[in-house]
């Protein structure tokens, strides 16, 4: 994705572009003087688009306000540190291999995204078209899994069938034998799929907008949202009130908390999703695989640990942990699948609070409040779609209307029905 | 882990429970005279506080009943059990059921309506 379109616009001022000069030159200064990637301002009294939430999604919608719609006087505020909340616990796999037309349509256009997005910001994002494999463990799953390879092809996204010998030859490490109680039947893989850099993303994004003058307002956490007869006004903060005509709330995780303070009502459940990393080893996986039916995904990071994940825990939480059962479970799986990862420790696991909707699809919306807009719902898989949320979500705040992309994750879904059902369909997501 | 305290088998862990969602939610009874948005809001529409929370378990591995739990969620921590049918009884529990936008909401007050023609 070039051109105007995706806003190839940032960092116009050459001597902040990071390029192998620049990294030669600050090598003789033994890299003391590199410039601050973004400023730390204190917040304006007035703008005229607030983002609240300095994630990947958020910083993303800053940028693409910024370089696609030349809406600059923008500031992001977050309550804690950029990329501090789901941007830095999701284990980064992205994918567009979606079941429905609507969710291909996001998806996608995130990943095509994705495939300029390091030129384009001028900031290795790492993105690793390493391949997403998902593998099917019954006969019904792999008839299910052939439609569903059928389905996404026909939306022009790349997706191949793949038997037990192909699998077990792309990844040596997997037990294809037949004995298994949950045996390897079958999979398909996405190979413009794979991983990316998750900091490096808020980082980058974040980087690109301050150039084009967007402020970036951190330790600094909204706690009213102003309203006067139906319309938004501004917000109060921490650090005082800022006002603006549009505010869009990009807060996963805290989406239902935000919108109380608009007196407004989603339908979101906010639950745990836990992840863990295994201590290093040498390089042994070099694809992502996932499995709906055992219920668990893995990765290798290029620091060497095995990532490794499953599904939400099954109450609402906003702890930021999850219970030992879940991570039992997909260890359980792990094992059975990878026969090494027995042998190894567990380094860590975390949580992060996940925005549960009911058909498993985001919510990239107006509300009914004049000039206040929510980006929320993306569940357990909203980092894939960084680049494509944050940049649909600009369009509906720079115009106040959608576009064929976002017009269908509107929240009045839930009165016409018009659910976009990607539960299964969307398998384990991250 | 959540340690849960069923009020017949005493404290349990989490993994042999059910987790039933929201507590005290109302069927509408006159169904025909709600809007789609009334019923979206009966259906879709959550209470999803960060602090006190009744919700409803089921002690599906063990003696598979069904009871209420008033649970903070921002911490976890475990406020109040109370049988299924009754209102909380502890301050926490009082005011988070009270608090709640669905006291409100046009979709309770036709499940109450229904109630009283009965």
């Amino acid at each position: 994705m070039k051109g105007s379109a995706s806003g190839m616009r940032a960092l116009k001022g050459g001597s902040s572009r990071y390029s192998i000069f620049a990294l030669a030159r600050n090598a003789l200064s033994y890299h003391e003087n590199w410039q601050k990637a973004w400023r730390s301002p204190e917040p304006k009294p007035e703008y005229d688009v607030i983002i609240v939430g300095g994630g990947g999604h958020g910083l993303a919608t800053a940028y693409y306000l910024a370089s696609v719609h030349g809406i600059r006087n923008v500031a992001v505020v977050e309550k804690g540190w950029i990329g501090g909340g789901n941007t830095g616990r999701n284990t980064t796999i992205i994918r567009s291999n979606y079941l429905w037309d609507e969710s291909a349509g996001i998806y996608e256009h995130s990943l095509k995204l994705w495939e300029g997005l390091s030129q384009e910001l001028n900031f290795n994002v790492m993105f690793s078209q390493r391949g997403v494999l998902t593998l099917a463990h019954s006969e019904h799953e792999l008839k299910e899994m052939r439609r569903r390879v059928e389905a996404i092809r026909l939306n022009g996204i790349d997706s191949e069938v793949m038997t037990p010998a192909q699998i077990k030859k792309l990844v040596p490490i997997i037990d294809t034998a037949p004995t298994l109680r949950y045996p390897v039947m079958g999979g398909f893989i996405q190979k413009r799929g794979g991983t990316a850099r998750h900091d490096a993303v808020a980082w980058g994004y974040a980087r690109a907008a301050d150039d084009l003058g967007v402020d970036i307002i951190q330790n600094c956490e909204v706690t009213g949202i102003l309203r006067e007869g139906g319309k938004v006004t501004g917000i109060e903060t921490s650090r005082g009130t800022i006002r603006a005509k549009k505010v869009g709330c990009v807060t996963a995780g805290h989406s239902g908390v935000v919108a109380e303070m608009a007196g407004l009502h989603l339908p979101i459940d906010s639950r745990p999703l836990q992840a863990l990393v295994s201590e290093p080893i040498k390089p042994c996986l070099d694809t992502v695989i996932m499995s709906n039916a055992v219920h668990m995904y893995i990765s290798q990071s290029d620091k060497g640990e095995l990532v490794m994940g499953a599904g939400v825990d099954s109450y609402n939480s906003y702890s930021q942990r999850g219970s030992l059962p879940t991570v039992e479970g997909l260890l359980a799986a792990a094992v059975e699948l990878y026969p090494i990862v027995s042998r190894l420790r567990v380094l860590r696991t975390w949580g992060g609070i996940v925005d549960t909707c009911p058909d498993a699809s985001p919510i990239i919306s107006k509300t009914p409040l004049d000039g206040l807009y929510f980006n929320c719902g993306w569940g357990t898989g909203g980092f894939k779609a960084t680049p494509g949320s944050g940049h649909v979500f600009a369009e509906l705040i720079a115009k106040d209307e959608p576009n064929r992309i976002s017009a269908p994750f509107s929240l009045n879904r839930f009165e016409t029905g018009y659910l976009i059902d990607e539960h299964g369909a969307a398998g384990v997501a991250h | 882990m959540l340690q849960i305290p069923c009020p017949w088998c005493g404290p349990r862990d989490d993994n042999e429970f059910h987790y039933g969602g929201e507590a005290h939610i109302a069927r509408p009874v006159k169904a025909s005279e709600l809007s789609d948005a009334e019923w979206a809001e009966y259906l879709f529409l959550k209470q999803n506080p960060k602090g006190p929370f009744t919700e409803r378990w089921s002690h599906s591995a063990g003696c598979r009943r069904w009871f209420n739990v008033v649970r903070n969620t921002a911490t976890d921590e475990i406020i109040e059990i109370y049988p299924m049918g009754e209102l909380p009884k502890s301050p926490q529990g009082i005011k988070a059921y009270e608090t709640n936008w669905r006291r409100e909401s046009a979709a309770q007050k036709n499940a109450k309506a229904g109630a009283s023609d009965k």
